[in-house]
């Protein structure tokens, strides 16, 4: 990278990535240790906006069928997360259930099962009620059994973000934070980042702008119908435990359900609040939220006499289809790893390998093609001949 | 029939703006989380008899007429109602007999009063430690004294409330006076101003006085504290002129000065500016006490600290703003009804600049210099936890807050916030404006969760979706 601008703490970069979430991270730190040259554009802070603040539910389990090839290339990442970014990131392992509260809840498992397996993914496996209940004591009587995953769990995200951010600092990727990137342009092969600190000069540019990389994409003709939400938080004063061994989810009416160590209860659900990604803010919608904590109490009674003692939001950039875009660019020198509705933590440390491989044009290891940006645009073509 | 205006606490701020709005013939609700009105200042003042009053003294009487007022006024008063939000869309959610509601209303009064300062020393939560402003509600509500007790900080407040223990015959076993002695050079200018209350310098004056004569032990010059003891309060130690004392006590109130409570107006996403008289935030208000988000005001010390009468004349200001905003006055008779407010106003916060400057906290007892003082209580965080966490680089209140949970506790950072906030611009050499607060989010106070979930069923023509 080339500084145009005299901002003499600049340094050169083959690559640069545009957003400091897990994926800008994760992605940036792949690159580095390959020996590419990095530099992190970050409007704010790294980690302040859904990869710092979301459930930190590192779960294969639910994945949509196309999705769940990453999910367990991640997987075996987060199971040494360790040796990855030398922090433990506070993962802990135990096991994922999505709790069946009718028969077809349990019918919905067993056919999900069934497809996997003919996929040839073994890890999902459907418990009767007898094993629910001796994994969870607490869980409701209707509870009639789960889908379940052995392995899964769950770790502190603004934790696990920063230590993607320190260990790539270490090898020497450029952090820098409150540099927003106002803009981008193409001059002869190079591709010009434009902040107010300066420009950046680089031959590939990586938009892992989240919520705002449809934004960015535009700019760089790649049209992605993105929406931003603001998935909401709930978590309660601490209680004895009675679900520390498992992160509990349902089957039908959105539910994730955590107790920490410490006793306190994290709830999230389906409803978001409004997210308002211009002036980064999130409103909470309090109304909605008591849809997912009513769904709580009804799989733990236990949960009525909890104290709430905050709540929060995200801004999570969805697509129509709630699969990110993990692929190249129209232009050259672009790669998009953005959008991932509300799903993208556990997916970080295995998709910024199949970045940083789009980045360097090596082939990825595991197709990619549910996840191209181009998708969009062929829906939009399909509909128009109709 | 809906209401116009919601008012949310009913102290001095509160309570005269219902008053206000009522008597022009608004419909009010006013919401306010203790049993009876009075806020801190007049609490438990309906059940005050002679006996309060000697002890208590006239300013704390004056709260009788004004919460018998509000109760014969056509008012509805919730108490015991747990205020939790309030949204950029004036919706108020609130708890009260174990149900959670939505209400809206065209304007929105928050009259949340202040809050203590945090007093970040070491020991400083063993149990036997108290604010003073703590123990002097005690006093309020149930007439409880500790024999024996140490009175340690700065601030009117704290000899107040020392003075009222000797008017209740309760030994103190010290007064231990943390302001600067430099203070006071930097206090001078501000005389001629003050002197519009010099009856309550001379009433200062009067209560040292007779706590002198009582034979009260008062220490000054007072540079460090610790509390003694490891399970419970055993006494205090006292760095005064550089030389180390211990006096023995198993209560310990402390105290260096009130600032706004501005959880909820934090919570409700208004504009805020950081006041370096008063060394603490406030909502950004124009002269009808109107914030940046419309139809909602602030009124009493919640939107900066000016005591028990300012805090009247600020609630009648924001009730007329409101009224005339809803058109049930006009400007004109606004303008004309706001005068005698507007007076007592100026007169009363004349005297701010001389008791800010002279009993600013020192910069050693708001950020904490010993290693193991504890800085966030809900997580037991030290000084050296938090110190840590910003020397690897995460340099604001939300960074440290993700990552060491500071502020994340059941106090929603209200012990914690200022200090952390200071710490972070002394050990990055920024001003603390620069730093910035918490993110504070609703509920500002821990709800039932059965409550909210039960939100969608508690309905009435007042709840909105
Ligand atoms: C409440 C909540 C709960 C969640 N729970 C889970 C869960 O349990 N499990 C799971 O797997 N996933 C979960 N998710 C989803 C997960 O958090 C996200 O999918 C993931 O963090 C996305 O990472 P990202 O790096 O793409 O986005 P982000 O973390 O949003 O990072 C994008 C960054 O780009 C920056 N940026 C944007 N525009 C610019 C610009 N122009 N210049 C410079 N920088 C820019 C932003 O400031 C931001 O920091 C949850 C999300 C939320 C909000």
């Amino acid at each position: 990278m080339k500084i145009l601008n005299s901002d003499p703490a600049s340094k050169t970069a083959d690559v640069i990535v545009i957003g400091g979430g897990i994926h800008g991270c994760s992605a940036a730190l792949h690159l580095i240790k390959r020996g590419v040259s990095v530099t992190v554009l970050e409007k704010d802070y790294v980690g302040c906006h859904a990869s710092g603040v979301n459930a930190g539910g590192v779960r294969r389990l639910g994945r949509e069928y196309v999705e769940v090839p990453l999910a367990q290339a991640s997987y075996e990442y987060w199971r040494d997360i360790k040796s990855l970014v030398d922090d433990d990131c506070g993962y802990r392992v135990s096991r994922y259930l999505k709790v069946a509260r009718s028969d077809e809840d349990m019918a919905k498992a067993r056919q999900r099962v069934n497809d996997l397996n003919a996929r040839g993914f073994t890890h999902e496996d459907v418990v009767d009620q007898e094993t629910l209940r001796a994994y969870l004591p607490a869980i409701a009587p209707h509870c009639v059994g789960a889908l379940h995953v052995d392995g899964d769990g769950s770790a502190l995200p603004f934790q696990t973000t920063q230590a993607f951010k320190r260990r790539g600092e270490k090898l020497g990727v450029n952090f820098r934070e409150e540099t927003p990137v106002i803009d981008i342009k193409r001059h002869a092969s190079n591709w010009h980042v434009e902040t107010h600190k300066g420009t950046f000069e680089a031959l590939t540019v990586i938009n892992a702008a989240g919520a705002w990389g449809g934004v960015l994409a535009a700019k760089l003709g790649d049209d992605v119908p993105l929406q931003a939400h603001a998935p909401m938080l709930a978590i309660t004063a601490r209680m004895p435990a009675f679900a520390t061994n498992a992160v509990i989810g349902a089957l039908s009416g959105a539910l994730s359900f955590k107790q920490f160590e410490n006793g306190t209860v994290l709830i999230g659900g389906g409803v978001r609040g409004r997210a308002l990604p211009d002036s980064n803010r999130t409103v909470l919608d309090m109304k909605g939220m008591s849809q997912f904590l009513s769904t709580a109490c009804d799989v733990f009674p236990i949960m009525k006499r909890a104290n709430i003692m905050r709540t929060w939001a995200g801004i999570e950039g969805y697509t129509p289809d709630n699969l990110p875009v993990i692929s190249s660019g129209r232009a050259e020198g672009i790669v998009h790893a953005f959008g991932f509705s509300a799903h993208g933590f556990q997916l970080a440390p295995g998709v910024g390998e199949f970045v940083a491989d789009l980045a360097t044009g090596v082939a990825p290891r595991l197709s990619l093609d549910a996840f191209n940006v181009s998708r969009f645009q062929q829906i939009d073509r399909a509909s128009s001949y109709i | 029939m809906s209401i116009d205006i919601i008012i949310i606490g009913a102290g001095p701020a509160g309570m005269s703006a219902a008053i206000t709005a009522t008597e022009s013939g608004a419909k009010v609700l006013l919401l306010d989380d203790q049993p009876t009105p009075g806020g801190q200042i007049y609490r438990a003042i309906e059940a005050a008899g002679d006996k309060q009053a000697t002890i208590l003294g006239p300013e704390y009487m004056a709260g009788k007429p004004l919460a018998q007022n509000m109760r014969s006024t056509n008012i509805e008063y919730v108490a015991d109602a747990s205020v939790w939000q309030v949204t950029d869309e004036r919706e108020v959610g609130y708890s009260s007999n174990g149900q959670a509601r939505l209400v809206t209303a065209p304007a929105i009064i928050l009259a949340t009063g202040a809050m203590e300062r945090p007093f970040p020393i070491k020991g400083w939560t063993l149990p036997g430690v108290m604010m003073a402003g703590a123990a002097q509600t005690m006093l309020k509500t149930s007439g409880l004294a500790a024999e024996g007790a140490i009175f340690a900080g700065c601030g009117p407040l704290l000899y107040l409330v020392a003075h009222q223990y000797l008017q209740a015959g309760v030994k103190i076993a010290a007064i231990v006076d943390t302001t600067a002695k430099a203070n006071r050079l930097k206090a001078l200018p501000h005389i001629p101003g003050a002197l519009r209350r010099w009856d309550l310098l001379s009433k200062g004056q009067k209560w040292q006085s007779e706590i002198r004569k009582s034979g009260t032990r008062i220490i000054n010059n007072v540079r460090a504290l610790k509390v003694l003891g490891d399970t419970k309060a055993e006494g205090l130690s006292v760095n005064a002129g550089g030389t180390w004392q211990n006096i023995p006590s198993d209560h310990i109130f402390l105290h260096q000065g009130v600032v706004p409570n501005v959880n909820l107006s934090f919570a409700a996403s208004l504009d805020h500016d950081w006041d370096e008289q008063q060394l603490c935030w406030r909502p950004k208000t124009d002269q009808w006490c109107g914030t940046s988000i419309d139809g909602v005001y602030v009124a009493g010390d919640g939107g900066g600290i000016g005591g028990g009468l300012a805090a009247r004349a600020s609630g009648e200001i924001a009730a007329l703003g409101s009224l005339a905003k809803l058109g049930l006055i006009d400007t004109a008779a606004r303008d004309s009804k706001a005068k005698t407010a507007r007076t007592t106003l100026r007169r009363e916060l004349s005297i701010r600049p001389f008791l800010d400057t002279w009993f600013r906290p020192s910069d050693d007892f708001r950020v904490p210099t010993d290693d193991d003082a504890i800085i966030c209580r809900c997580e037991e965080l030290s000084l050296k936890d938090i110190r840590d966490t910003i020397e690897i680089g995460l340099v604001g209140p939300n960074q440290l807050k993700s990552f060491c949970r500071a502020g994340m506790g059941p106090c929603q950072g209200r012990f914690c916030g200022l200090t952390v906030q200071e710490l972070i611009a002394k050990q990055t050499n920024r001003p603390a404006a620069d730093v910035g607060y918490y993110r504070l989010r609703p509920p500002i106070k821990p709800l039932r969760l059965e409550e909210l979930a039960n939100l969608q069923i508690e309905e009435d023509e007042n709840i909105k979706f």
